[in-house]
């Protein structure tokens, strides 16, 4: 991929100190790029900590459409003097180093094979402006100045921005447009501009919007009619249902009275939160968390309890790297396993993986009416790269003609036309017993234990009346094999060997895929997209000689699902892991598919 | 929840309520707790005061957690719906349920194991959410399922049944109760239905979390010489605060003129609840004289019970969460649903 880059195809990173105010400068060079018509992706690469940390952003540039993180990048940006030996390790050969010159060159950025452009952003800010505060954030605009030179982006896309940002505060609008101009006025008379890779307007974004996943599976949270929503703020899924509130401030206050349609609670914990969802769904509502590993760890008891007696909850879970705290800014999918059979007992649960925020909104959508259709929690396998940082999706739709599915829910009318309400009795064999609501009356009533229970809910710990109840269950999660998302297959002519992978892996496997057939490589791919595994799953499975599984967890543990409940040999699987806490890139791939097939005689 | 079915036969001349409902009507199953458990006279009393209330039994929820005391809710009410949830977590079920559904009647029972150990922050938070429920603790001093532990209520120097004696200070439910700001604090004990119904009749009637604290023996592992909890010793040692009666709005009757200082409190619902100090300068809508008189009662090893502390003019968890009057659940699905056209206008916003 080395030397691929020019003309909107390329990538450039940022490196700051967290908490000076590079976010908004690196949002607002990622949405100019993206109102140039041109495909990009950013990837916000942050500590987990207020202020004073290095940070990094890297924005990729890709006229064909590629969001994966960039395997190397072009440019760096380097303005923390902490991670200059880092930093300008990370330029390609022949790439460009831009660095603030108002001191003496650090000897760590002397690197032969790269250009190193000193502009003196601090002196600069500091003779412009008065106040501290100004001199610190404004720094970040002048540095989109001097890049807006560099790369050639629209100044009056820029300026657009910087007014709808900053249109009713005429003094800031003033000074961010000084420093723009600070940065982009010194990059013109001093270098060479445009670089040789740089940008130029296209028309490949207009069906398209920059947006994160925990926003998006908030907005479906909202579509799909969720009422309560109960949550302990942890990273990285806190925004989700701040997001929530967000949507739920704009649609769901009743304009006369400003009483709200919607109950948001913040629990004192984890557990809480789960109780709440789950005395929600079983009053009837649609009711959700937003948590992240260590939050589902928690919830675990809670989760049992409400498999066993048939209550829905739609549980969102946002992955970061464990076990324990881990690193909680970082990215991973190492909660597959504990999400599939979370709790003691017998349990197994729905699980579906949106791979972008698009498919957040769409899948958490879903969740709900798989949660209700089934009367069991449901996952939704967001992670932390999907969930915080913005991605190019097309943009969202909704049929107006939807309506929730509410699953099998007997009212005061139909309870007239039975003789006796039996909550667990599987009348129609797919292990799915109707269900009554609190209040409805009649012979409705049922009561709701964790203990041993018969299919009339009443207590019992006789042996076939507690095997018959656990192996409905079983027989209602089989069942949903074909009703939570349909694996993504496609193949390839000739194809050698097939790629399977899940989440937000899609981008880089995608484009590992077509690098791969570049070099003659011919591959099937497919991207699992729920749990339980349907059929098409296993016969892709079973298509293939041989596999890889590309995923980001130390122990290979969507492979470990499917031996286990496919019985697929781990001999023909063979791992691609990445566990690093970064999101994956296509040349991890490549480079793992290349090596493995040079070991493997053909 | 070990239960038993009690045959469906009525007594043709059994006394009948508004609802035209008898006391039969709202009993459930047949106990299986100990013979003479305190727990079943608290179960008689529900009974009692929801029938005097006249509540829907489909419009209420047995809420509880784990233990002896939450099976009490399989034993009263057999037409309500029921939840028995995990051990110590009942509050939180119960505020999403309410948050759910803000149209039924929330009663909770737990116990001393269940809220004032593994349960004590969702007991706690449950108090400061003001969730709109009665919350029973069913108080023995120790754990009966698991044959015999002190349980966090257990006073110093209590023994178990083995003579060993306690020596952890234990947790106060009203005190707790009092210093979170709880809106309704009561105390009675199973042994005394006269003080007990009217108690749990203004609970439920109370908007927001109304807790009552019931000394409730455990005959079994607690109703020794050396308990605080037992029979003997709670009858010895209970000391009247505030004697209630209470009259739901809607049925007259007339309270005897006994010359003694009366106080009338209207609860939200418009019921009434009359309040007799047995001492005649208890204030109980003040918080801070609640707090030392249940405070002085026990540095003189009597249990303060009665209507301790009630503020009707608090706030509940949906006056806090702002929602509308009609029920969560009850809310078409076009009144939550923004639409096509508005999710094309907020996509444009992400350009």
């Amino acid at each position: 991929m080395s030397g691929k880059s020019g003309i909107n195809d390329f990538a450039f990173k940022m490196g700051t100190v967290n908490g000076t105010g590079s976010a908004s400068a690196n949002g607002l060079l990622m949405q100019a790029i993206f109102r140039m018509g041109i495909p990009v992706t950013g990837k916000n690469i942050f500590p987990s900590n207020i202020q004073g940390l290095p940070t990094w952003y890297e924005i990729r540039v890709s006229k064909d459409g590629y969001t994966a993180r960039p395997s190397e990048v072009d440019l760096v940006v380097a303005l923390n003097p902490a991670t200059y030996a880092k930093d300008v390790k990370t330029v390609r050969p022949g790439g460009y180093l831009v660095y603030d010159s108002t001191w003496p060159m650090d000897p760590d950025l002397v690197r032969e094979g790269i250009t190193i452009l000193g502009i003196p952003f601090g002196r600069m800010c500091v003779e412009t402006f008065e106040k501290d505060r100004d001199r610190t954030l404004l720094r970040n605009i002048a540095y989109a100045g001097a890049l807006a030179a560099l790369l050639k982006i629209d100044t009056a896309v820029i300026e657009a921005m910087l007014t709808e940002k900053f249109g009713k505060k005429p003094k800031l609008l003033a000074a961010n447009h000084t420093a723009f101009k600070l940065g982009y006025d010194y990059a013109m008379a001093h270098f060479q501009c445009p670089l040789p890779f740089h940008l130029e307007p296209m028309d490949r974004t207009g069906d398209s919007i920059l947006i994160d996943g925990n926003t998006a599976a908030a907005l479906g949270a909202v579509y799909a009619g969720a009422t309560v929503g109960a949550w302990y703020p942890i990273t990285p899924a806190t925004a989700l249902m701040e997001q929530f509130k967000g949507f739920c401030e704009k649609y769901r206050v009743d304009k006369e009275t400003g009483l709200h349609k919607y109950a948001i609670l913040q629990a004192e914990d984890e557990l809480a939160a789960a109780g709440i969802i789950i005395g929600a769904g079983w009053a009837g509502a649609r009711a959700f968390t937003n948590t992240s590993g260590p939050g589902i760890s928690l919830m675990q008891e809670f989760i049992g309890l409400a498999y066993y007696t048939d209550i829905p909850a739609v549980f969102i879970d946002v992955q970061r790297c464990g076990p324990a705290t881990g690193m909680p800014t970082r990215t991973q999918q190492a909660d597959l396993l504990s999400l599939a059979y979370a709790s003691h007992g017998d349990t197994k649960h729905l699980i579906v993986f949106p791979a972008d925020p698009r498919e957040c909104f769409e899948m958490t959508v879903q969740a709900f009416d798989l949660a209700e259709r089934f009367q069991t929690p449901v996952f939704v396998a967001s992670d932390l790269d999907i969930g915080m940082n913005d991605w190019m999706v097309k943009r969202f739709e909704w049929d107006d003609s939807y309506r929730p599915d509410r699953g099998k829910v007997l009212d005061a009318a139909d309870l007239e036309k039975i003789q006796r309400f039996s909550r667990y009795l599987d009348v129609d064999g797919d292990g799915i017993a109707a269900r009554t609501l609190p209040g409805v009356g009649g012979k409705g009533a049922y009561f709701v234990r964790g203990s041993g229970h018969d299919k009339h809910g009443q207590y019992t710990e006789d042996s076939d009346a507690y095997q018959e109840l656990v192996d409905r269950l079983k027989r209602k999660f089989e069942g949903a094999a074909e009703h939570v998302p349909a694996p993504i297959i496609s193949h390839q002519p000739g194809a050698e060997v097939g790629l399977v992978t899940i989440g937000g892996c899609e981008a880089a496997v995608h484009e590992a895929a077509d690098i791969l057939r570049a070099e003659g490589i011919h591959t099937d791919y497919m991207r699992i997209r729920g749990f339980p595994f349907s059929e098409e799953v296993r016969k892709f499975l079973g298509r293939h000689e041989h596999t890889f599984v590309i995923e980001q967890n130390r122990d290979a543990q969507l492979r470990s699902l499917v031996q286990i409940e496919l019985g697929v040999a781990r001999d023909a699987m063979t791992p691609i892991l990445d566990y690093s806490g970064m999101p994956l890139t296509a040349a991890t791939v490549v480079n793992a598919v290349k090596t493995h097939l040079a070991e493997v005689p053909a | 929840m070990t239960s038993i079915a009690k045959p469906p036969v009525k007594h043709p001349t059994a006394r009948t309520n508004g609802r035209g409902l008898t006391l039969r009507d709202y009993e459930g199953a047949m106990s299986t707790l100990c013979a003479g458990c305190g727990h079943d006279s608290v179960t008689a009393a529900l009974v009692q005061a929801a029938w005097e209330l006249e509540i829907e039994p489909h419009r209420a929820a047995k809420m509880s957690g784990i233990g002896c005391s939450s099976k009490t809710t399989a034993y009263f009410m057999k037409q309500s719906h029921g939840f028995n949830s995990v051990h110590g977590r009942m509050p939180s079920v119960t505020s999403g349920a309410a948050a759910a559904n803000k149209g039924l009647t929330y009663i909770g029972i737990s116990g001393d194991g269940d809220s004032l150990s593994i349960g004590l922050g969702q007991l706690s938070h449950a108090i400061r959410r003001n969730v709109n429920m009665l919350y029973v603790i069913e108080n023995n001093g120790v754990y009966g399922l698991t044959k015999g532990q002190f349980s966090a209520s257990a006073d110093i120097g209590s023994t178990s049944k083995k003579g060993e004696a306690n020596e952890q200070a234990p947790i106060d439910p009203v005190l707790l109760a009092l210093t979170l700001g709880c809106t309704f604090v009561a105390r009675s004990f199973s042994g005394d239905k006269q003080q007990l119904v009217p108690i749990l009749k203004a609970a439920i009637a109370h908007k927001g979390l109304a807790l009552v604290d019931v000394i409730s023996p455990c005959v079994s592992f607690n109703d020794h010489e050396g308990s605080t909890k037992s029979y003997a010793y709670t009858r010895e040692h209970e000391v009247e605060a505030v004697h209630a009666d209470f009259i739901p709005l809607k049925r007259e009757i007339t309270v005897p003129e006994t010359g003694e200082e009366v106080r009338v409190v209207e609860m939200h619902d418009g019921a009434r609840v009359r309040l007799r100090s047995t001492a005649t300068d208890y204030d109980p809508t003040n918080r801070e004289s609640a707090y030392a008189h249940v405070r002085a009662c026990q540095a003189r090893h009597e249990i303060a019970t009665g209507l301790l502390f009630v503020d009707e003019n608090g706030r509940d968890m949906h006056d806090y969460l702002k929602t509308v009057p009609t029920p969560l659940v009850d809310l078409p699905f076009e009144a939550l649903c923004p639409g096509k056209d508005a999710l094309g206008k907020l996509m444009d916003r992400y350009r």
